[in-house]
């Protein structure tokens, strides 16, 4: 089984259409990694299916960068 | 006001027998048909099993495949031929010239697939699961924009939506706007992928499309006396449309020059032709022309191979032509790529330019046994090598609405 921070990072490369190891922590999804505010919605998207949750939209606005996607996570899941 | 001429410069295509202009038209003039079983979904319900899909196509060449996740197929074959088109014409836009090139592009029916997926999607997961892709990969407007986009191409942006004779129709428009001066370059076309369960199901319950479902190749058999109905076809068409004078400046290659452009509706039914709508069209291009009926030696029809609108185009022909119908060569390359709806209309543009390059009239294939009344050449089985100096392509649709475009060759 893999981690919650390479199951997140997997994600991320498959939505944004970037290499996995471009996926670094501290990536902002806008700045660093070229999504636009669709994609951040659709990858949000994709994160509940895999952890079969529901983020809340306001809750949604704050995950910005790939770090703070595995720190809901975590915390939510955990 | 003077008149600007328009030529062809540029050519894109999708279909079920080629991937790009020059295969698919190869095949074409070999009588290929793309006609097989559908193998896209379980079809084994439905009383209509067979279509002209697209088979194996690659959009890797065409779209980054994150993008290409986000539109419907019709868009992705739009975008193909779109590329294609924009390649094959040679054309650089820049921030000088960037407002006076426009896009008109159409489909019949949109992203029917999507919005299928989309349905079930919101059904049985709720609206949560609903892509914000979903919107901007379906809708009819998307490939003009796509491109737009993609080129950055400033001027006028549209997708004209009128069932069967879309591609026609946008294409006939945006050489309107070359015509009248407000654009030197014009990226014009159609796109379709409505073989999906409800295009089938819907199309099937009209009563429009072919059974046969036995013999997919022999399905689609204009004018032949035991046609059944159309088959549905997907792909796409593209053209960039030039004004003479723009295409000269840039030495560019010109396959053609777009001469005449007409429309006019039946005012009768739904689905069914009245006839003099059809002969209306191909009399208000041929005025529009300012050229001879008898210098069109080739005609490419509507010719869908239903029992009805097949004899009727054959009559509006004799109609308009008399004696000059009985010297002509008019064949339906829908016997091949079947009826690919909004997008037809383009292909069959690129047909008619292509057969006044090559000098050839295409095909009917499958046309065993004319219907009674279908006595005008329509080139059964084989294409014929022939002078043709001027071609006429129809397209006639769902709510009565025609059009004609006259393609001439460049002298």
């Amino acid at each position: 089984m893999s981690s919650i921070e390479e199951r997140v990072k997997k994600i991320v490369a498959e939505q944004l259409g970037v290499k996995e190891e471009e996926v670094k922590n501290e990536a902002s999804f806008v700045e660093d990694l070229g999504a636009d505010s669709l994609d951040t919605v659709e990858l949000v998207m994709a994160l509940e299916e895999e952890f079969e949750t529901e983020i809340p939209d306001e809750e949604a606005e704050k995950i910005t960068t790939v770090q703070l996607a595995i720190d809901y996570i975590n915390e939510n899941l955990a | 006001m003077s008149r600007k001429r328009v030529v062809i410069t540029g050519l894109g295509m999708v279909s079920s027998v080629g991937h790009d202009v020059e295969s698919t038209w190869n095949a074409i003039l070999n009588g290929v048909s793309g006609i097989r079983p559908i193998t896209s979904f379980d079809a084994s319900a439905f009383g209509t099993q067979i279509s002209a899909s697209v088979k194996d196509f690659d959009v890797s060449p065409y779209l980054e495949a994150k993008e290409a996740r986000k539109m419907d197929t019709f868009i992705q074959y739009g975008m193909a031929a779109g590329v294609q088109a924009m390649e094959d014409s040679g054309l650089v836009v820049t921030e000088e010239n960037a407002s006076r090139i426009g896009c008109i592009v159409g489909s019949g029916i949109g992203g029917l697939g999507s919005i299928e997926e989309t349905a079930i999607t919101v059904n049985e997961k709720g609206p949560r699961r609903v892509s914000p892709f979903f919107v901007p990969g379906a809708i009819i407007n998307m490939i003009a924009g796509n491109l737009s986009i993609r080129y950055g191409l400033k001027g006028i942006n549209l997708a004209v939506s009128t069932a069967c004779t879309t591609g026609t129709h946008c294409v006939g428009l945006a050489a309107r706007e070359i015509v009248y001066g407000s654009a030197d370059v014009m990226v014009a076309g159609g796109a379709e992928m409505a073989t999906t369960p409800v295009g089938i199901a819907g199309f099937g319950a009209a009563r429009a499309l072919s059974k046969r479902n036995d013999n997919p190749q022999g399905a689609s058999r204009p004018w032949d006396k035991d046609r059944d109905g159309f088959v549905l076809g997907d792909g796409a068409g593209i053209l960039v449309l030039e004004s003479l004078e723009h295409a000269q400046a840039r030495g560019a290659k010109i396959y053609a020059e777009l001469v005449g452009f007409g429309t006019s509706a039946d005012a009768y039914h739904i689905t069914s032709p009245s006839g003099v709508g059809a002969e209306q069209s191909m009399l208000n291009a041929i005025a529009d022309a300012q050229i001879s009926k008898e210098s069109i030696h080739y005609i490419n029809a509507h010719g869908t191979s239903t029992p009805a609108g097949d004899t009727a185009e054959c009559n509006a022909a004799k109609n308009v032509f008399g004696d000059h119908a009985y010297k002509l060569a008019m064949s339906s390359t829908k016997s091949m790529v079947g009826h690919l709806l909004g997008a037809a209309g383009a292909i069959e543009a690129i047909f008619s330019v292509l057969a006044i390059r090559d000098q050839v009239a295409p095909p009917t294939i499958n046309l065993d046994n004319p219907d009674e009344g279908c006595d005008l050449n329509l080139v059964p089985h084989t294409a014929q090598e022939m002078a043709i100096d001027a071609a006429l392509s129809n397209s006639f649709g769902f709510g009565g609405t025609n059009g004609s475009l006259i393609f001439k060759k460049f002298q």
